[in-house]
Protein backbone atom coordinates (compact mmCIF):
# COMPACT_ATOMS: atom_id res chain seq x y z
CA UNK A 1 0.00 0.00 0.00
CA UNK A 2 2.72 2.25 0.97
CA UNK A 3 4.58 1.84 -2.33
CA UNK A 4 1.52 2.84 -4.22
CA UNK A 5 0.98 5.97 -2.15
CA UNK A 6 3.86 6.71 -2.76
CA UNK A 7 4.59 6.63 -6.10
CA UNK A 8 1.05 8.30 -6.64
CA UNK A 9 2.29 11.05 -4.58
CA UNK A 10 6.12 11.69 -7.12
CA UNK A 11 3.49 11.38 -10.02
CA UNK A 12 1.13 14.01 -8.46
CA UNK A 13 3.99 16.33 -7.57
CA UNK A 14 5.49 15.36 -10.80
CA UNK A 15 2.67 16.63 -13.44
CA UNK A 16 2.26 19.64 -10.53
CA UNK A 17 5.65 20.68 -11.41
CA UNK A 18 4.85 20.18 -14.79
CA UNK A 19 1.81 22.60 -14.76
CA UNK A 20 3.62 25.09 -12.63
CA UNK A 21 6.91 25.58 -14.44
CA UNK A 22 5.17 24.82 -17.68
CA UNK A 23 7.76 25.44 -21.16
CA UNK A 24 10.36 27.90 -19.51
CA UNK A 25 12.28 24.79 -17.89
CA UNK A 26 11.40 22.72 -20.81
CA UNK A 27 14.65 21.26 -20.95
CA UNK A 28 15.13 20.25 -17.45
CA UNK A 29 12.08 18.00 -18.28
CA UNK A 30 13.39 16.73 -21.53
CA UNK A 31 16.58 15.47 -19.56
CA UNK A 32 14.80 13.12 -17.76
CA UNK A 33 13.48 11.64 -20.70
CA UNK A 34 16.85 10.21 -21.66
CA UNK A 35 19.45 9.29 -19.10
CA UNK A 36 23.07 7.83 -20.74
CA UNK A 37 26.67 7.39 -18.82
CA UNK A 38 29.75 5.96 -20.42
CA UNK A 39 31.48 2.80 -18.73
CA UNK A 40 34.57 5.60 -18.27
CA UNK A 41 35.16 9.15 -18.57
CA UNK A 42 39.10 8.58 -18.88
CA UNK A 43 40.76 7.01 -21.91
CA UNK A 44 44.12 6.86 -20.86
CA UNK A 45 46.76 6.03 -23.69
CA UNK A 46 49.61 4.52 -21.71
CA UNK A 47 53.06 3.11 -23.40
CA UNK A 48 50.93 -0.07 -24.16
CA UNK A 49 47.70 1.14 -25.05
CA UNK A 50 46.38 -0.29 -28.21
CA UNK A 51 42.93 1.15 -29.02
CA UNK A 52 40.16 0.23 -26.59
CA UNK A 53 36.30 0.18 -26.31
CA UNK A 54 34.26 2.83 -24.35
CA UNK A 55 30.10 1.41 -23.65
CA UNK A 56 27.96 3.78 -23.37
CA UNK A 57 24.54 2.76 -21.86
CA UNK A 58 21.17 4.54 -20.93
CA UNK A 59 17.73 4.61 -20.29
CA UNK A 60 14.31 6.45 -22.36
CA UNK A 61 11.31 7.09 -20.45
CA UNK A 62 9.39 4.95 -23.46
CA UNK A 63 9.39 3.97 -26.76
CA UNK A 64 11.77 5.80 -29.01
CA UNK A 65 14.83 5.70 -30.99
CA UNK A 66 18.50 6.81 -29.95
CA UNK A 67 21.29 7.91 -32.26
CA UNK A 68 24.95 8.57 -30.10
CA UNK A 69 27.12 10.78 -31.76
CA UNK A 70 31.14 11.11 -30.26
CA UNK A 71 33.10 14.37 -31.84
CA UNK A 72 36.59 14.71 -30.82
CA UNK A 73 38.18 17.92 -30.19
CA UNK A 74 37.96 20.37 -33.01
CA UNK A 75 41.51 21.67 -34.97
CA UNK A 76 42.54 23.33 -38.13
CA UNK A 77 43.40 21.18 -40.68
CA UNK A 78 44.95 21.18 -44.09
CA UNK A 79 43.64 18.68 -47.33
CA UNK A 80 46.25 19.35 -50.07
CA UNK A 81 46.00 17.86 -53.70
CA UNK A 82 48.79 16.22 -55.64
CA UNK A 83 48.98 17.44 -59.25
CA UNK A 84 51.55 15.87 -62.03
CA UNK A 85 54.29 18.30 -62.49
CA UNK A 86 57.01 17.22 -64.92
CA UNK A 87 55.99 13.68 -64.63
CA UNK A 88 56.04 13.86 -60.90
CA UNK A 89 53.09 14.07 -58.73
CA UNK A 90 53.32 16.79 -55.85
CA UNK A 91 51.22 19.33 -53.81
CA UNK A 92 50.38 22.17 -55.62
CA UNK A 93 46.60 23.07 -54.28
CA UNK A 94 45.61 23.40 -50.80
CA UNK A 95 42.44 24.25 -48.58
CA UNK A 96 42.27 24.79 -44.87
CA UNK A 97 39.35 24.11 -42.87
CA UNK A 98 38.92 25.86 -39.66
CA UNK A 99 37.08 23.73 -37.18
CA UNK A 100 37.97 19.71 -38.13
CA UNK A 101 36.94 17.21 -35.42
CA UNK A 102 39.32 15.06 -34.94
CA UNK A 103 37.50 11.89 -34.24
CA UNK A 104 33.92 11.73 -35.32
CA UNK A 105 31.38 8.67 -34.80
CA UNK A 106 27.61 8.23 -35.33
CA UNK A 107 25.57 5.02 -33.64
CA UNK A 108 22.05 4.38 -34.29
CA UNK A 109 19.46 2.47 -33.30
CA UNK A 110 18.14 2.31 -36.87
CA UNK A 111 18.51 3.75 -39.92
CA UNK A 112 18.47 7.32 -40.01
CA UNK A 113 16.70 8.33 -43.03
CA UNK A 114 13.91 6.16 -41.44
CA UNK A 115 13.94 8.22 -38.05
CA UNK A 116 14.09 12.15 -38.99
CA UNK A 117 14.23 14.29 -42.36
CA UNK A 118 17.28 16.29 -43.43
CA UNK A 119 16.53 19.54 -41.50
CA UNK A 120 17.00 17.81 -38.12
CA UNK A 121 19.97 15.97 -39.63
CA UNK A 122 21.78 18.89 -40.28
CA UNK A 123 20.82 20.97 -36.92
CA UNK A 124 22.54 17.94 -34.97
CA UNK A 125 24.78 16.98 -36.99
CA UNK A 126 23.77 13.64 -37.91
CA UNK A 127 26.18 11.20 -40.05
CA UNK A 128 29.13 12.20 -41.96
CA UNK A 129 26.75 13.88 -44.92
CA UNK A 130 25.96 16.27 -42.31
CA UNK A 131 28.73 17.24 -40.74
CA UNK A 132 29.90 21.11 -40.81
CA UNK A 133 33.25 21.73 -41.81
CA UNK A 134 33.59 25.35 -42.73
CA UNK A 135 36.22 27.05 -44.87
CA UNK A 136 37.57 30.26 -44.65
CA UNK A 137 38.33 30.38 -48.79
CA UNK A 138 35.29 30.65 -51.29
CA UNK A 139 36.30 28.02 -53.96
CA UNK A 140 33.20 26.75 -56.69
CA UNK A 141 30.95 23.98 -55.29
CA UNK A 142 32.49 20.80 -57.07
CA UNK A 143 36.21 22.04 -56.12
CA UNK A 144 34.43 22.24 -52.05
CA UNK A 145 32.72 19.04 -52.53
CA UNK A 146 36.14 17.43 -53.32
CA UNK A 147 38.06 18.63 -50.78
CA UNK A 148 35.71 17.98 -48.24
CA UNK A 149 35.25 14.03 -49.42
CA UNK A 150 39.07 13.50 -49.02
CA UNK A 151 39.24 15.28 -46.25
CA UNK A 152 36.45 12.73 -44.72
CA UNK A 153 38.29 10.10 -47.26
CA UNK A 154 41.16 10.78 -45.05
CA UNK A 155 40.23 10.57 -41.78
CA UNK A 156 38.60 7.07 -42.34
CA UNK A 157 41.44 5.74 -43.57
CA UNK A 158 43.06 6.74 -39.97
CA UNK A 159 39.86 5.15 -38.61
CA UNK A 160 39.31 8.34 -36.89
CA UNK A 161 35.92 8.42 -38.77
CA UNK A 162 33.58 5.80 -38.86
CA UNK A 163 33.09 4.30 -41.91
CA UNK A 164 29.32 3.18 -41.35
CA UNK A 165 27.40 4.18 -38.89
CA UNK A 166 27.08 1.81 -35.29
CA UNK A 167 24.23 0.41 -33.83
CA UNK A 168 22.61 1.20 -30.70
CA UNK A 169 20.87 -2.02 -29.10
CA UNK A 170 18.03 -1.94 -27.24
CA UNK A 171 17.72 -4.41 -24.56
CA UNK A 172 13.23 -4.21 -24.05
CA UNK A 173 11.95 -1.00 -24.56
CA UNK A 174 13.77 1.39 -22.37
CA UNK A 175 17.29 0.19 -21.75
CA UNK A 176 20.14 0.58 -24.44
CA UNK A 177 23.76 0.45 -24.77
CA UNK A 178 26.36 0.59 -28.03
CA UNK A 179 29.78 -0.05 -27.45
CA UNK A 180 32.15 3.08 -28.61
CA UNK A 181 35.62 1.85 -30.37
CA UNK A 182 38.68 4.12 -29.94
CA UNK A 183 42.11 2.88 -32.36
CA UNK A 184 45.70 3.44 -31.01
CA UNK A 185 45.90 6.65 -33.10
CA UNK A 186 43.07 8.14 -31.62
CA UNK A 187 43.70 12.26 -30.70
CA UNK A 188 44.12 13.41 -27.19
CA UNK A 189 41.40 16.38 -25.76
CA UNK A 190 38.21 16.48 -24.80
CA UNK A 191 35.63 14.48 -26.51
CA UNK A 192 32.15 15.03 -26.82
CA UNK A 193 29.43 12.43 -26.67
CA UNK A 194 25.83 13.36 -27.41
CA UNK A 195 23.04 10.81 -27.00
CA UNK A 196 19.39 11.95 -28.64
CA UNK A 197 16.32 10.73 -28.27
CA UNK A 198 14.25 10.79 -31.44
CA UNK A 199 10.53 10.15 -31.30
CA UNK A 200 7.82 10.99 -34.41
CA UNK A 201 11.18 12.50 -36.52
CA UNK A 202 11.77 14.92 -33.98
CA UNK A 203 15.27 15.00 -31.22
CA UNK A 204 12.68 15.31 -28.31
CA UNK A 205 15.92 14.89 -25.42
CA UNK A 206 19.50 15.11 -25.57
CA UNK A 207 22.13 14.64 -22.73
CA UNK A 208 25.90 15.59 -23.51
CA UNK A 209 28.28 13.41 -21.62
CA UNK A 210 32.40 14.43 -21.59
CA UNK A 211 34.99 12.22 -22.68
CA UNK A 212 38.89 12.55 -21.88
CA UNK A 213 41.53 11.17 -23.87
CA UNK A 214 44.70 11.61 -22.06
CA UNK A 215 48.54 10.47 -22.35
CA UNK A 216 49.10 8.76 -18.87
CA UNK A 217 52.38 7.95 -17.28
CA UNK A 218 55.62 7.77 -19.15
CA UNK A 219 54.04 8.38 -22.88
CA UNK A 220 52.31 11.28 -21.01
CA UNK A 221 55.83 12.61 -19.28
CA UNK A 222 57.64 12.09 -22.69
CA UNK A 223 55.16 14.23 -25.00
CA UNK A 224 54.65 17.00 -22.14
CA UNK A 225 58.21 17.05 -21.73
CA UNK A 226 59.10 17.64 -25.15
CA UNK A 227 56.21 20.12 -26.06
CA UNK A 228 57.01 22.69 -22.24
CA UNK A 229 60.82 22.32 -22.44
CA UNK A 230 61.19 21.08 -25.97
CA UNK A 231 65.79 23.08 -25.38
CA UNK A 232 66.14 20.76 -22.41
CA UNK A 233 64.08 17.79 -24.27
CA UNK A 234 66.72 18.01 -27.18
CA UNK A 235 69.44 17.97 -24.79
CA UNK A 236 68.32 15.05 -23.21
CA UNK A 237 67.68 12.99 -25.95
CA UNK A 238 71.54 13.67 -27.40
CA UNK A 239 72.62 12.85 -23.52
CA UNK A 240 70.79 9.38 -23.64
CA UNK A 241 71.84 8.65 -27.24
CA UNK A 242 75.20 9.39 -25.82
CA UNK A 243 75.45 7.06 -23.34
CA UNK A 244 73.91 4.39 -24.93
CA UNK A 245 76.08 4.18 -27.74
CA UNK A 246 79.02 4.37 -25.04
CA UNK A 247 77.81 1.70 -23.40
CA UNK A 248 77.28 -0.30 -26.06
CA UNK A 249 80.84 0.79 -27.62
CA UNK A 250 82.06 -0.90 -24.42
CA UNK A 251 79.82 -3.71 -24.18
CA UNK A 252 81.11 -5.18 -27.38
CA UNK A 253 84.55 -4.21 -26.99
CA UNK A 254 85.98 -7.95 -26.59
CA UNK A 255 82.90 -9.64 -28.09
CA UNK B 1 54.39 -6.29 -28.61
CA UNK B 2 52.47 -2.85 -29.11
CA UNK B 3 54.04 0.40 -27.81
CA UNK B 4 53.10 3.30 -27.84
CA UNK B 5 54.80 5.70 -29.39
CA UNK B 6 54.65 9.68 -27.68
CA UNK B 7 55.10 11.78 -29.76
CA UNK B 8 54.40 10.23 -33.62
CA UNK B 9 50.95 9.71 -31.78
CA UNK B 10 50.99 6.29 -32.95
CA UNK B 11 51.27 2.43 -31.48
CA UNK B 12 53.96 0.31 -33.56
CA UNK B 13 55.15 -3.13 -33.09
CA UNK B 14 58.15 -3.01 -30.84
CA UNK B 15 59.63 -6.67 -31.98
CA UNK B 16 59.22 -4.98 -36.06
CA UNK B 17 60.98 -1.98 -34.78
CA UNK B 18 63.66 -3.97 -33.32
CA UNK B 19 63.90 -5.94 -36.17
CA UNK B 20 64.40 -2.80 -38.48
CA UNK B 21 67.13 -1.30 -36.19
CA UNK B 22 68.87 -4.80 -36.36
CA UNK B 23 68.91 -5.11 -40.24
CA UNK B 24 69.80 -1.52 -40.72
CA UNK B 25 72.52 -1.81 -37.94
CA UNK B 26 73.64 -5.00 -39.56
CA UNK B 27 74.08 -3.18 -42.82
CA UNK B 28 75.90 -0.57 -41.53
CA UNK B 29 78.36 -2.44 -39.28
CA UNK B 30 78.71 -5.26 -42.37
CA UNK B 31 79.53 -2.11 -44.77
CA UNK B 32 80.37 1.11 -42.71
CA UNK B 33 78.01 3.43 -43.03
CA UNK B 34 74.96 4.72 -40.63
CA UNK B 35 72.22 3.36 -42.60
CA UNK B 36 70.52 6.71 -41.83
CA UNK B 37 69.19 6.35 -45.73
CA UNK B 38 67.92 3.17 -45.28
CA UNK B 39 65.81 3.72 -41.84
CA UNK B 40 64.18 6.80 -42.98
CA UNK B 41 62.32 5.06 -45.75
CA UNK B 42 61.41 2.00 -43.63
CA UNK B 43 60.29 3.98 -40.94
CA UNK B 44 58.02 6.28 -43.39
CA UNK B 45 56.88 3.28 -44.68
CA UNK B 46 55.23 1.89 -41.52
CA UNK B 47 53.53 5.04 -40.99
CA UNK B 48 55.78 7.20 -39.51
CA UNK B 49 55.23 10.91 -40.35
CA UNK B 50 58.16 11.60 -42.56
CA UNK B 51 58.91 15.00 -39.75
CA UNK B 52 58.97 12.52 -36.69
CA UNK B 53 61.32 9.84 -39.02
CA UNK B 54 63.89 12.58 -39.81
CA UNK B 55 63.77 14.13 -36.19
CA UNK B 56 64.46 11.10 -34.11
CA UNK B 57 66.84 9.11 -36.58
CA UNK B 58 69.01 12.29 -36.77
CA UNK B 59 68.86 11.17 -32.28
CA UNK B 60 69.76 7.94 -33.46
CA UNK B 61 72.46 8.38 -35.34
CA UNK B 62 74.56 10.01 -32.46
CA UNK B 63 74.32 6.69 -30.42
CA UNK B 64 75.05 4.55 -33.55
CA UNK B 65 78.25 6.95 -34.32
CA UNK B 66 79.55 7.11 -30.60
CA UNK B 67 79.60 3.48 -30.88
CA UNK B 68 81.45 3.47 -34.18
CA UNK B 69 83.84 6.30 -33.70
CA UNK B 70 85.04 4.44 -30.02
CA UNK B 71 86.57 1.19 -32.23
CA UNK B 72 88.30 3.65 -34.78
CA UNK B 73 89.54 6.12 -31.05
CA UNK B 74 91.29 3.02 -29.89
CA UNK B 75 92.93 2.56 -33.53
CA UNK B 76 93.57 5.84 -33.12
CA UNK B 77 92.10 6.61 -36.72
CA UNK B 78 90.62 10.05 -35.91
CA UNK B 79 91.96 13.04 -37.11
CA UNK B 80 90.15 15.59 -34.97
CA UNK B 81 91.59 18.57 -36.10
CA UNK B 82 90.00 18.30 -39.73
CA UNK B 83 87.13 16.64 -37.82
CA UNK B 84 86.66 20.17 -36.39
CA UNK B 85 87.03 22.06 -39.25
CA UNK B 86 84.12 20.05 -41.00
CA UNK B 87 81.94 20.29 -38.15
CA UNK B 88 82.12 23.78 -37.76
CA UNK B 89 80.59 23.70 -41.31
CA UNK B 90 78.39 20.84 -40.38
CA UNK B 91 76.73 22.64 -37.27
CA UNK B 92 75.96 25.52 -39.65
CA UNK B 93 74.54 23.39 -42.37
CA UNK B 94 72.13 21.41 -40.04
CA UNK B 95 71.00 25.17 -38.62
CA UNK B 96 70.18 25.78 -42.72
CA UNK B 97 68.63 22.57 -43.19
CA UNK B 98 66.35 22.58 -39.93
CA UNK B 99 65.61 26.08 -41.29
CA UNK B 100 64.37 24.90 -44.29
CA UNK B 101 62.74 21.88 -43.05
CA UNK B 102 60.38 24.07 -41.30
CA UNK B 103 59.36 26.16 -44.03
CA UNK B 104 58.95 23.40 -46.40
CA UNK B 105 56.91 21.84 -44.01
CA UNK B 106 54.93 25.09 -44.02
CA UNK B 107 54.60 25.17 -47.75
CA UNK B 108 53.41 21.31 -47.73
CA UNK B 109 56.01 20.17 -49.47
CA UNK B 110 58.93 18.34 -47.08
CA UNK B 111 57.29 14.91 -48.41
CA UNK B 112 58.61 15.52 -52.22
CA UNK B 113 61.61 17.73 -50.73
CA UNK B 114 62.81 13.93 -48.57
CA UNK B 115 62.17 12.17 -51.75
CA UNK B 116 63.88 14.03 -54.20
CA UNK B 117 67.06 14.59 -52.12
CA UNK B 118 66.73 10.49 -51.65
CA UNK B 119 66.39 10.32 -54.85
CA UNK B 120 68.96 12.79 -56.24
CA UNK B 121 71.85 11.93 -53.93
CA UNK B 122 71.60 8.17 -53.63
CA UNK B 123 70.63 7.75 -57.34
CA UNK B 124 74.54 9.82 -57.95
CA UNK B 125 76.34 8.07 -55.26
CA UNK B 126 75.17 4.72 -55.82
CA UNK B 127 75.54 4.75 -59.46
CA UNK B 128 78.98 6.55 -59.55
CA UNK B 129 80.20 3.26 -56.06
CA UNK B 130 78.54 0.73 -58.90
CA UNK B 131 80.47 1.74 -61.54
CA UNK B 132 83.48 2.15 -59.41
CA UNK B 133 83.54 -1.27 -57.51
CA UNK B 134 82.66 -3.36 -60.61
CA UNK B 135 85.13 -1.88 -62.65
CA UNK B 136 87.86 -2.57 -59.73
CA UNK B 137 85.97 -6.51 -59.86
CA UNK B 138 87.01 -6.49 -63.35
CA UNK B 139 90.11 -4.73 -62.97
CA UNK B 140 91.40 -7.50 -60.14
CA UNK B 141 90.32 -9.94 -63.01
CA UNK B 142 92.42 -8.16 -65.27
CA UNK B 143 95.83 -7.33 -63.17
CA UNK B 144 97.88 -5.38 -66.11
CA UNK B 145 95.65 -2.58 -66.51
CA UNK B 146 97.10 0.55 -65.12
CA UNK B 147 97.08 2.63 -62.11
CA UNK B 148 95.62 5.89 -62.03
CA UNK B 149 97.77 9.11 -60.52
CA UNK B 150 97.67 9.08 -56.93
CA UNK B 151 97.27 12.75 -56.57
CA UNK B 152 95.64 14.96 -58.52
CA UNK B 153 95.78 18.76 -58.55
CA UNK B 154 92.24 20.28 -59.23
CA UNK B 155 90.81 24.00 -58.96
CA UNK B 156 89.24 23.37 -54.94
CA UNK B 157 93.14 22.99 -53.64
CA UNK B 158 94.24 26.45 -54.84
CA UNK B 159 91.38 27.95 -52.27
CA UNK B 160 92.42 30.39 -49.96
CA UNK B 161 92.76 29.80 -45.87
CA UNK B 162 95.01 26.92 -46.01
CA UNK B 163 95.81 24.97 -42.92
CA UNK B 164 97.77 21.37 -42.24
CA UNK B 165 96.63 18.54 -41.22
CA UNK B 166 99.08 16.68 -39.67
CA UNK B 167 97.73 13.20 -38.98
CA UNK B 168 95.89 13.38 -42.59
CA UNK B 169 99.50 14.66 -43.83
CA UNK B 170 97.57 16.98 -45.88
CA UNK B 171 98.08 21.32 -46.11
CA UNK B 172 94.60 22.04 -48.25
CA UNK B 173 91.95 25.32 -48.10
CA UNK B 174 89.96 24.97 -44.77
CA UNK B 175 87.10 25.72 -46.56
CA UNK B 176 87.13 22.47 -48.04
CA UNK B 177 86.22 19.92 -45.17
CA UNK B 178 84.09 23.12 -44.27
CA UNK B 179 82.28 22.79 -47.22
CA UNK B 180 81.51 19.46 -46.93
CA UNK B 181 80.91 19.89 -43.51
CA UNK B 182 77.90 22.22 -44.45
CA UNK B 183 76.44 19.51 -46.99
CA UNK B 184 76.74 16.70 -44.57
CA UNK B 185 74.79 18.34 -41.77
CA UNK B 186 71.96 20.33 -44.69
CA UNK B 187 71.51 16.12 -44.81
CA UNK B 188 71.57 15.56 -41.67
CA UNK B 189 68.67 17.90 -41.38
CA UNK B 190 66.56 17.57 -44.67
CA UNK B 191 67.53 13.38 -44.91
CA UNK B 192 67.68 12.13 -41.64
CA UNK B 193 70.83 10.65 -42.58
CA UNK B 194 74.57 10.93 -41.57
CA UNK B 195 75.85 11.86 -44.66
CA UNK B 196 78.54 9.28 -44.28
CA UNK B 197 77.88 7.87 -48.09
CA UNK B 198 78.46 11.40 -48.62
CA UNK B 199 81.27 12.57 -46.68
CA UNK B 200 83.44 9.09 -46.80
CA UNK B 201 83.76 9.40 -51.24
CA UNK B 202 84.04 12.99 -50.55
CA UNK B 203 86.67 12.90 -47.69
CA UNK B 204 88.82 10.47 -50.06
CA UNK B 205 88.41 11.90 -53.82
CA UNK B 206 88.71 15.63 -53.03
CA UNK B 207 90.77 15.78 -49.99
CA UNK B 208 93.02 12.94 -50.68
CA UNK B 209 92.56 11.94 -46.86
CA UNK B 210 94.44 8.41 -46.02
CA UNK B 211 91.40 5.77 -46.14
CA UNK B 212 92.22 4.29 -42.61
CA UNK B 213 91.43 7.67 -40.97
CA UNK B 214 88.20 8.35 -43.19
CA UNK B 215 85.72 6.42 -41.66
CA UNK B 216 86.86 7.45 -38.06
CA UNK B 217 86.76 11.21 -39.04
CA UNK B 218 83.74 11.15 -40.50
CA UNK B 219 81.89 9.38 -37.93
CA UNK B 220 83.60 12.00 -35.21
CA UNK B 221 81.85 14.87 -37.67
CA UNK B 222 78.51 12.99 -37.27
CA UNK B 223 78.04 12.90 -33.71
CA UNK B 224 78.37 16.31 -33.62
CA UNK B 225 76.09 17.23 -36.77
CA UNK B 226 73.34 14.37 -35.71
CA UNK B 227 73.08 15.95 -32.13
CA UNK B 228 72.77 19.22 -33.33
CA UNK B 229 70.19 18.49 -35.68
CA UNK B 230 68.60 16.66 -32.59
CA UNK B 231 68.41 19.73 -30.50
CA UNK B 232 67.07 21.47 -33.60
CA UNK B 233 64.38 19.72 -34.51
CA UNK B 234 63.50 18.94 -30.88
CA UNK B 235 63.52 22.83 -30.15
CA UNK B 236 61.68 24.20 -33.87
CA UNK B 237 59.46 20.84 -35.26
CA UNK B 238 59.52 19.21 -32.55
CA UNK B 239 59.10 15.76 -33.82
CA UNK B 240 61.86 14.12 -32.27
CA UNK B 241 60.69 10.37 -30.40
CA UNK B 242 62.72 9.54 -27.99
CA UNK B 243 60.47 6.25 -27.49
CA UNK B 244 61.05 5.02 -31.24
CA UNK B 245 65.10 5.93 -30.91
CA UNK B 246 65.37 3.91 -28.22
CA UNK B 247 64.10 1.21 -29.97
CA UNK B 248 65.98 1.70 -33.03
CA UNK B 249 69.30 2.10 -31.02
CA UNK B 250 68.76 -1.26 -29.02
CA UNK B 251 68.38 -3.39 -32.24
CA UNK B 252 70.99 -1.20 -34.08
CA UNK B 253 73.79 -1.55 -31.84
CA UNK B 254 73.04 -5.52 -31.42
CA UNK B 255 72.59 -5.48 -35.54
CA UNK B 256 75.86 -3.41 -36.06
CA UNK B 257 78.31 -6.38 -33.87
CA UNK B 258 76.84 -9.37 -36.44
CA UNK B 259 77.49 -6.62 -39.32
CA UNK B 260 80.82 -5.87 -38.40
CA UNK B 261 81.84 -9.61 -38.16
CA UNK B 262 79.92 -10.31 -41.56
CA UNK B 263 81.96 -7.30 -42.79
CA UNK B 264 85.19 -8.75 -42.21
CA UNK B 265 84.74 -12.23 -44.50
CA UNK B 266 83.79 -9.55 -47.39
CA UNK B 267 86.27 -7.99 -50.04
CA UNK B 268 86.67 -4.39 -50.14
CA UNK B 269 85.47 -4.01 -54.02
CA UNK B 270 82.27 -7.10 -53.03
CA UNK B 271 81.37 -4.98 -50.20
CA UNK B 272 81.43 -1.90 -52.22
CA UNK B 273 79.41 -3.53 -54.76
CA UNK B 274 76.68 -5.07 -52.58
CA UNK B 275 76.57 -1.72 -50.98
CA UNK B 276 76.14 0.33 -54.13
CA UNK B 277 72.94 -2.04 -55.21
CA UNK B 278 70.99 -1.73 -52.19
CA UNK B 279 72.02 2.23 -52.28
CA UNK B 280 70.86 2.83 -56.32
CA UNK B 281 67.62 -0.35 -55.50
CA UNK B 282 66.32 2.27 -52.55
CA UNK B 283 66.52 5.62 -55.00
CA UNK B 284 65.02 3.53 -57.72
CA UNK B 285 62.12 2.60 -55.46
CA UNK B 286 61.70 6.09 -54.33
CA UNK B 287 61.88 7.50 -58.17
CA UNK B 288 58.82 4.69 -59.11
CA UNK B 289 57.15 6.27 -56.52
CA UNK B 290 57.68 9.66 -56.98
CA UNK B 291 56.43 9.40 -60.76
CA UNK B 292 53.53 6.89 -60.89
CA UNK B 293 50.09 8.22 -59.78
CA UNK B 294 49.16 7.49 -55.98
CA UNK B 295 46.19 5.80 -54.42
CA UNK B 296 44.50 9.21 -53.39
CA UNK B 297 45.43 12.43 -54.91
CA UNK B 298 44.88 14.51 -52.02
CA UNK B 299 46.48 14.36 -48.41
CA UNK B 300 45.28 15.70 -44.81
CA UNK B 301 47.32 17.36 -42.09
CA UNK B 302 45.72 18.20 -38.89
CA UNK B 303 46.95 21.00 -36.81
CA UNK B 304 48.69 24.26 -37.92
CA UNK B 305 51.35 23.34 -39.99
Amino acid sequence: MAGVMKRRLVQAAAALAGLLLGGTLAATVWAQQLVADLSSHLIAITTGFTGTEVVLFGTTDGAGDVAIVVTGPRAPATVRRKQRVAGMWMNTDSLRFDQVPSFYTVAVSRPLDQLVGRPVLERHQLGLPQLQLPVDTALPPEELAAYRSALIRNKQRQGLYAISMGQVAFLGERLFRTNIYFPANVPTGLYNVEALLIRDGEVVSAQTTPLVVSKIGFSAEVSDFARNRPVVYGVAAVLGAIAAGWAAGAAFRRV
Amino acid sequence: MQVYLPIAEMSVNALLVLGMGWLVGFLSGMFGVGGGFLMTPLLIFIGVPPAIAVGTQANQLVAASVSGVLAHWRRGNVDVKLGVVMLGGGVLGTAVGVWIFGILQRLGQIDIAITLSYVFFLGTIGGMMLVESSRAILRRRAPTAKRGKLHRHIWLHGLPFKMRFQRSKLYISALLPAGIGVVGGMLVAIMGIGGGFLLVPAMIYLLNMPAGLVAGTSLFQIIFTTAAATMLQAATNQTVDAMLALLLLIGGVIGAQFGTKAGTRLRGETARLALSLIVVGVALKLAFDLFSRPDDLYTLTMGLR
